[in-house]
């Protein structure tokens, strides 16, 4: 019987797998063919492949440039977030005050804002300041509205570590910093690693705001798939193309990194 | 192929050089950003813009954006006066409107060399407001009835040079044949003031329907926009394909180019990739005519132009008007059917395409665009007065939101969410109320 509930379980998992993948996997097909196979029905699984979707978008945009945009952007938001996050998790995980959940809550209530209700105060501010189109804008924003998940994240990492730990330490002598640097850390560091990570994700996935508040030279790959959505003609093959070159890094990336980012999220935050 | 290039690509550089040589404005080296959309033709010129670059000195940098982003993004820009963009692609709706409002760089002092008189009156009028010129056309396009030569033939039945709708619907009645995925008639169904509206509002006018009476009332609840709307949905329902709500210019052209589709009506831009071996499976099985029509023949096709326009934000005015002389000229459009096919010009817009016996050779519908270009009357678009212009659209800042809204009750009509009367109904009340609140009625 318990067999037979594993095998249940499994072949569920895989069917879930599957169903996920699937749409990859097309995506990955529909980029390798004519524009009429690609919009074929019934549709084609086998076919002549064709490089010519990917020779004509290295032709026509800088595909390098976008990539760099992404990466630059999806790091520095990511790292500014956890100089801000780990010591703001830790001053709430450790030394909570009265209206600490209150405020976790209304963190966390910043994200059930839509984005667009505030575009034109941000695009106005971006203007302003001289933000448009600039790698710093999307930074600071990606920074900004990834805090939250974060600071919650990371809240429930250290709230699982002794506190008798982070005591000791503090009457052997060792300052906030240290105490953060060398002993919480180490002990959280696959927390810590989960959040980084998905931060990058979210980061690089992000698309309002990149079509909202960049042009040519902050604009990262979300604008870049952006592109090769057309208002007429046939351009699904094309655009199937441009969104395998724009998720190829962070799909590598979180293929080397799922262990980790597994391992933080099922034992950590989100238990 | 490459060999073959050069000599275009040359003759290109030559042609740059000579037509600036033309021009009455000293633009110096500079960085200019172009707002466009991602279609055939704008991928055509982002091809060949080195060409323009390499002769002038300047550089271009491309935003290319979905047609619905590419609306939001510029509006956004030229209304808070954000200056990123130096040329914008809009189309002949919005031109008189951010014309009026004087957001627009007026585009009256083109050289004697642009040879502005080529460029088809209608086209022209289209992009102009209180007599000034706000944008210059890239293409222009209307509407007309694509259908199946073989199966007609087959059938032994003709399609007449002005069919009507009642002739349609018989004949997408005969050829539906839906165990074989074969659909009599494929019509834009998804929501939207540009999608399934562009065709309702041909079939409205036709039907001797029209938007707003004379002083800005609401005409909705008429009985033409009833029989046009329940002539819609009964054809659809009976001979499209399924999920047809879904369906807009892409994905009905799809539908057409691989056999699904008996008779389409839509853009007169469709018919460059029909006949196109490459990218459609029946190539040599397309024919076309006019749009059909109704009651009367106002209206009945509709009138759309690309054009480029420079935003008074915009610090680079001279090297951007550079460049629009130099993309919309006669000799661009020679460019573009050298280097690489004729079938692939931006048409529609100047009367010397049409002279040309390369591209009358290559595009067997050129005349058919032609007349329907010349005969869509932007200022007559209905059999009774109206108070504004345009054919599939009102030339009002509220009519994306009108528009949008009205498709949306249509869509639930065609689906059988609602009934023709409820949609109507919903219809004439939500635009009385935008109506109100925008001023036009009390």
């Amino acid at each position: 019987m318990n067999r037979f509930k594993t095998q249940l379980a499994g072949g569920i998992a895989w069917i879930i797998a599957i169903l996920n993948f699937f749409p990859i996997f097309w995506m990955l097909l529909a980029s390798f063919k004519s524009e009429v196979e690609a919009v074929q029905t019934p549709p084609l699984f086998f076919f002549h492949p064709t490089l010519a979707n990917y020779r004509d978008i290295f032709a026509l945009q800088d595909y390098a440039g976008y990539a760099f945009n992404s990466i630059a952007i999806s790091v520095l938001a990511t790292l500014l977030m956890l100089l801000v996050a780990v010591p703001a998790a830790f001053a709430m995980a450790f030394y909570p005050g009265r209206y600490t959940r209150d405020i976790l809550l209304w963190m966390l209530s910043t994200k059930m804002l839509p984005a667009v209700g505030v575009l034109v105060p941000i695009y106005l501010l971006s203007r302003d300041l001289g933000l448009l189109d600039t790698r710093t804008a999307l930074v600071i924003i990606d920074f900004l509205s990834n805090l939250p998940i974060a600071v919650w994240m990371l809240f429930t990492f250290f709230r699982e570590t002794p506190k008798d730990i982070i005591e000791a330490s503090r009457i052997d002598g060792a300052g906030v910093g240290q105490t953060i640097l060398y002993v919480l850390l180490p002990l959280v560091a696959p927390g810590i690693a989960s959040t980084a990570l998905l931060s990058i994700i979210l980061c690089w996935n992000e698309a309002f705001w990149s079509l909202n508040l960049t042009a040519h030279n902050a604009a990262p790959l979300t604008a870049f798939i952006a592109s090769f959505s057309a208002p007429q003609g046939l351009f699904w093959a094309r655009l199937s193309a441009a969104s395998v070159l724009a998720i190829a890094p962070i799909l590598v990336f979180g293929w080397i990194s799922q262990r980790q980012l597994v391992r933080g999220l099922t034992f950590g935050a989100v238990k | 192929m490459r060999q073959h290039l050069v000599p275009h690509a040359l003759a290109g550089l030559a042609l740059a050089a000579g037509l600036l040589a033309t021009t009455a404005f000293t633009a110096t080296a500079a960085t200019i950003t172009i707002a466009t959309v991602n279609n055939s033709q704008m991928v055509e010129m982002q091809k060949l813009a080195p060409i323009w670059e390499k002769a002038t000195g300047n550089k271009i940098n491309w935003v290319v954006l979905e047609e619905n982003v590419l609306r939001q993004r510029v509006t956004t820009d030229i209304s808070t006066k954000s200056g990123q963009f130096d040329i914008l692609t809009i189309g002949s709706y919005e031109t008189p409107i951010w014309g009026k409002q004087h957001w627009l760089v007026a585009l009256d002092d083109f050289p004697a060399a642009y040879d502005m008189n080529d460029v088809f009156p209608s086209v022209r009028q289209a992009l102009t407001e209180s007599g000034h010129l706000y944008a210059v056309p890239f293409y222009a396009e209307s509407s007309f009835t694509f259908y199946r030569k073989d199966l007609f033939d087959k059938a032994g039945l003709t399609m007449p040079a002005q069919p009507k709708y009642s002739e349609i619907q018989g004949f997408a009645d005969k050829f539906t044949d839906r165990a074989h995925q074969q659909y009599g008639i494929c019509l834009r169904g998804k929501p939207g003031w540009g999608e399934n509206m562009a065709y309702l509002d041909t079939l409205v006018n036709t039907y001797g329907g029209r938007w707003f009476d004379e002083k800005w009332n609401p005409q909705l609840n008429t009985k033409p926009w009833h029989d046009a709307l329940s002539f819609y949905i009964d054809l659809m329902r009976k001979d499209g394909p399924p999920g047809a709500n879904s369906n807009g210019f892409n994905e009905n052209q799809a539908l057409f180019a691989t056999g699904h589709c008996a008779i389409w009506i839509d853009a007169t831009s469709g018919a460059g990739l029909l006949y196109d071996k490459n990218q459609s499976q029946v190539a040599d099985k397309v024919a076309f005519t006019a749009a059909p029509i109704a009651r009367v023949p106002n209206g009945s096709h509709w009138f759309w132009a690309w054009a480029m326009a420079i935003p008074t934000t915009s610090k680079n005015v001279a090297v951007a008007k550079s460049f629009l002389q130099w993309s919309t000229s006669r000799d661009y459009i020679e460019l573009v059917g050298k280097t690489d096919g004729w079938t692939v010009v931006p048409p529609g817009t100047r009367a010397s395409t049409y002279e040309n016996p390369d591209y009358l050779k290559a595009a067997p519908f050129a005349g058919f665009v032609k007349t329907a270009i010349m005969t869509a009357d932007l200022n007559h678009p209905t059999a009774e007065k109206v108070p504004y212009t345009g054919i599939q659209y009102v030339a009002i800042p509220e009519f994306q939101a009108i528009g949008t809204t009205v498709g949306q009750m249509v869509a639930a009509a065609l689906t059988g969410q609602m009934s023709v009367d409820e949609a109507l109904k919903q219809a004439q009340a939500s635009v009385t109320a935008t109506m109100q609140q925008a001023g036009y009625t009390q």
